[in-house]
């Protein structure tokens, strides 16, 4: 069975079948019943929820055209403000909070009249791959319970695969769009870096964040993508440009499109059956036309190094406000450094501690030309790589991870296992360039994510490529178990 | 054996903008505590900042200004440390690619032009202003922060250590007070903290190049301060030489009150800022035209204006150093001239009469209730005759509090000087008749005698009477 996407939902609202208060109604009673299974909210914004429908409503009711978007539940994560909401960032230090403004995704979706179920989980800060790093609770994958939905978007990932929402926000720093997207056997992409305003958004990593869309399918991406896409003057790093109709790239034919498969990316980690599976999505490529060239990316093996570098490093610098002062956490101390100390001991978890002290180590004095500014030239080198290869392939296919998702508890003793599994996914965040996860095949009954990448901007030549695949392998389209939504 | 200072300055000087570096908040002085912030500045999760190219522009202006190198590419960096008053706890400042590098200013000493050479200036955001129940953080119960100061864009100035003097650091900083205040970028009023300065400076017998071990002197609230300072700590450090010890480098606080400075922090190596690269702004890029807009922008700088005044308007040396060192004296005392007064008479009355009530008030000449054009009219009446001198001096202080014109406040209170002979002739008659003494020594060759005459006709006239006339008539009567 297909799950139900953005767009049906869309035509049953405009035709009069279901009114945005019954759908909002019913999925919040399909949510009610999965998530003590899944664990997928930290936050339960129904009350909002049921008003935004009810204005949609009456939209229609009055005759007047609605965006694609409005009026159908979606989900936020946690780390993306919204005034008068938390914005936990699964975190302890900021359990409390409340954000006083909104994010620009925020305000461009209230623009589109959007209607969200409430705050999605994630690994604190967004630092990890399972979500299993959140101070609050461990979600589980909806197509196996006993798996993590990967990470750090992981809530959201789950709440659409389990159906508890249609649609969700995510932000990606090295892959936490897409890898969990991948878990999930949804879409999932991370737009080019500055083309989603990243105003509001908690940073992790600010060079390396992007958010990003979780669908059921790759119309629903374009759907979502063209309501929060678009240069922000609030954000330095947002790039100059008009608007675009996304929607215009569902095209059925990659017919002459070139698609690079990099070796580099299927080498001997990738599980057999995954490398089987993406193998054949090659073969369907090439059967519908597309030209198959192999590229190489030989600076792709330092990659993970560089990202493990780099993210921490900006991250102990975006982290320092977080210190008992003037919002969040505060554990009384006897001075003002005994203060922060407590604070910051008792309201960050092991893995976010970890990364600071990585950050701060790599950029002190007499380390940091060895390890940031090394890591810096790796970044380049990776950017070089992509921008050769791009030159001559529209389009570059590799694994979304080297394996499906794993089970909760695996990895949680070994970071490093943790860290290699986001191999496929950081070089895009160190290059800023767009990369998408679609499903591509199961095994054991979880799905396979397969990335497309473009150039900078090729949103459009990345959602053509993927609406095609999903046209002609229409087996991948699959609801998980626990995703059959009654209306 | 003899000593040279070896000082170099840094000054933080706060722009003039209207709105913060990074955000649109007021930089207003004096609010309320906490009405000018917003969450960029209160540094709140998920905020990013937005260069206020108003701040990029006065930058490069104090850097044209300061014949500066202006760098096309530079960027900001994040100096990470931890203090309450800093809500992201990382300034937002720049570290290997500021803004302006390497240019000069000129200072006079003794009549001696020296060129102090500048390092370097970039751009960084102000923290906010701690409150403490107590003397210092730590013996605090409790401690307040306002932020309306957080974000308020700074320049720093980084000087090289070309002083050899507290005379020079004061010169120095009233110089850089007087450029960056005529190309209207920051008030630079130090007790306001709008300029702030630290000294470092070191030690080193007369004649060695080999720099001694250098002391950070801190909280300095004014320019004298900067002097007395600077002499107080080359006096500590010689004299610890001189008994056989060494120099610790620390940092020592400036103790007005007591005129001494007290150690307040000893460095063990240098501060770990962990800068890196600003991640949340795009490096800034300045092309040639823009640079060369904003030179044509430049106004006459003091130096230029001194030269003209002395070449133009014949002021000697010093008139012309005093009038040119604040733009305002300046423009008000070319305003003066327009207007038909003679520089010099112009020039001594700007800096004796005008200069004192400018300084009771503490205000600038801009903001004086005389007007250039009525301090003109004032003058004019001297020139004129219609007043003595004498007698403009107890008018500026009425035009000043009541508004009134020159010409009014003479004629309201009568000042009209007394020329008319026939009026005179007939006081001195009675101040002859009143005086025989004086009149007889005068007489018998004691000419000095005519001296009290006149002083006492120029009593009963209530000194309306034209000094020079009431002389002339009393030797004619007292010759007859």
């Amino acid at each position: 069975m297909e799950p139900l996407t953005i767009h049906a939902l869309h035509d049953q609202l405009v035709k009069g079948e279901i009114s945005s208060v019954e759908l909002t109604k019913k999925y919040l009673a399909h949510k009610d019943a999965v998530e003590p299974k899944v664990q997928a909210f930290l936050s339960d914004n129904r009350g909002y929820a049921l008003e935004a429908a009810a204005i949609v409503d009456k939209k229609i009711a009055a005759g007047e055209s609605i965006h694609d978007l409005a009026g159908i539940p979606g989900a936020i994560k946690d780390n993306i403000c919204i005034k008068g909401q938390q914005a936990t960032c699964a975190s302890k230090i900021l359990e409390n909070f409340r954000s006083p403004y909104n994010a620009t995704v925020i305000e461009k979706l209230m623009a589109h009249d959007y209607v969200s179920l409430g705050k999605t989980n994630l690994d604190e800060f967004a630092m990890g791959s399972s979500t299993e790093n959140s101070a609050f609770q461990v979600t589980r994958n909806p197509w196996n319970t006993d798996y993590v939905p990967g990470g750090s978007s992981g809530g959201s990932a789950a709440a659409v695969a389990a159906g508890e929402c249609v649609w969700a926000l995510g932000s990606d720093t090295g892959g936490s769009i897409r890898q969990p997207a991948a878990y999930c056997g949804l879409v999932g992409m991370k737009p080019t870096y500055g083309l989603v305003s990243r105003y509001g958004l908690i940073a992790f990593a600010s060079s390396l964040d992007q958010i990003g869309p979780i669908t059921n399918d790759v119309t629903d991406c374009a759907i979502v993508l063209n309501a929060i896409a678009g240069h922000d003057e609030r954000d330095s790093t947002s790039i100059p440009q008009g608007p675009k109709d996304y929607k215009q790239a569902l095209v059925n034919d990659v017919k002459g499109m070139k698609i690079g498969i990099p070796e580099e990316y299927f080498s001997e980690g990738l599980d057999a059956t995954c490398r089987k599976a993406l193998e054949d999505a090659i073969e369907t490529y090439r059967k519908l036309g597309a030209e198959i060239v192999p590229v190489h990316m030989t600076h792709t093996k330092y990659g993970l190094a560089a990202y493990y570098i780099i993210a921490p490093a900006e991250a102990s610098s975006n982290l320092a406000r977080f210190d008992g002062v003037g919002f969040g956490m505060r554990v009384p101390g006897k001075d003002i450094v005994d203060m922060y100390q407590k604070t910051r001991s008792a309201g960050f978890g092991p893995e976010v501690k970890r990364r600071i002290l990585l950050g701060t180590y790599v950029l002190s004095a007499g380390y940091y030309d060895a390890y940031y500014l090394r890591a810096m030239k790796v970044r380049t080198l990776v950017k070089r790589d992509f921008d050769e290869a791009l030159k001559t392939v529209d389009v570059i296919l590799t694994p979304t991870a080297p394996d499906t998702a794993f089970k909760i508890g695996q990895n949680t003793d070994n970071p490093l296992a943790m860290y290699l599994g986001d191999v496929c996914t950081v070089t895009l965040n160190l290059t800023g360039l767009p990369g998408m996860s679609i499903c591509c095949g199961y095994k054991d009954g979880l799905p396979i994510g397969m990335q497309l990448i473009s150039k900078a901007l090729g949103e459009d030549t990345l959602l053509r490529a993927a609406y095609t695949f999903e046209q002609n392998r229409p087996e991948f389209h699959k609801r998980s178990p626990m995703g059959e939504v009654e209306l | 054996m003899k000593y040279e200072s070896v000082i170099g300055l840094e000054v933080h000087c706060e722009l003039k903008t209207k709105t913060k570096i990074f955000c649109g908040c007021s930089t207003e002085f004096g609010a309320e505590p906490n009405t000018h912030v917003c969450p960029v500045c209160l540094g709140l999760p998920g905020v990013l900042p937005v260069l206020n190219k108003e701040v990029l522009h006065f930058a490069i202006k104090a850097g044209l200004a300061l014949h500066c190198q202006i760098l096309p590419y530079s960027k900001f960096d994040r100096k990470n440390y931890y203090y309450p008053d800093l809500p992201k706890n990382f300034q937002t400042s720049q570290f290997d690619l500021p803004i302006c590098l390497g240019g000069y200013l000129d200072i006079e000493v003794g009549g001696e032009t020296r060129r102090i050479r500048i390092t370097r200036i970039h751009m960084e955001e102000d923290a906010g202003k701690l409150v403490h129940s107590g003397a210092t953080i730590d013996s605090s119960d409790t401690t307040y922060v306002d932020y309306n100061r957080t974000g308020v864009p700074l320049l720093e100035i980084v000087g090289e250590p070309d002083l050899r003097s507290g005379e020079e650091a004061k010169a120095y900083l009233e110089k850089l007070r007087s450029i960056l205040q005529y190309l209207d970028v920051s008030d630079c009023r130090m007790e306001e903290g709008s300029m702030r300065c630290d000294a470092n400076i070191s030690v080193r017998p007369v004649g060695t190049e080999e720099l001694g071990v250098k002391t950070e002197l801190k909280n300095i609230n004014s320019f004298s301060g900067v002097q007395k300072g600077i002499e107080y700590e080359a006096v500590r450090q010689a004299g610890i030489l001189e008994d056989g010890g060494t120099i610790i480098q620390e940092t020592r606080g400036w103790e007005e009150g007591q005129g001494i400075t007290v150690s307040q922090r000893v460095k063990e190596g240098s501060n770990d800022y962990r800068y890196f690269p600003e991640p949340d702004l795009i490096p800034i890029e300045v092309s040639t035209d823009w640079i060369e807009e904003i030179r044509k922008e430049l106004p006459e700088m003091p130096d230029a204006r001194k030269k003209r005044f002395m070449a133009e308007l014949g002021l000697p040396d010093y008139d012309a150093n005093l009038l040119t060192l604040e733009k305002q004296t300046a423009d008000y005392f070319e305003a003066v001239v327009q207007a038909g007064v003679e520089a010099k008479t112009a020039s001594n009355w700007m800096l004796g009469e005008f200069a004192k009530k400018l300084n009771e008030e503490g205000i600038s000449a801009d903001k004086a209730p005389v007007q250039p054009q009525a301090l003109a009219e004032l003058l004019q009446l001297i020139s004129k005759g219609t007043i003595s001198g004498k007698i403009a001096k107890s008018v500026l202080p009425e035009m000043w509090t009541s508004g009134k014109s020159a010409d009014q406040v003479v004629k309201d209170k009568g000042l009209v000087q007394i020329s008319d002979t026939g009026a005179l002739e007939e006081i001195i008659n009675t101040v002859v008749a009143a005086n025989p003494q004086s009149v007889a020594d005068y007489k018998a060759g004691k000419k000095k005698a005519i001296g009290f005459l006149v002083g006492q006709v120029m009593k009963q006239t209530k000194g309306r009477a034209n000094p020079g006339t009431v002389n002339q008539l009393l030797v004619k009567n007292l010759e007859q």
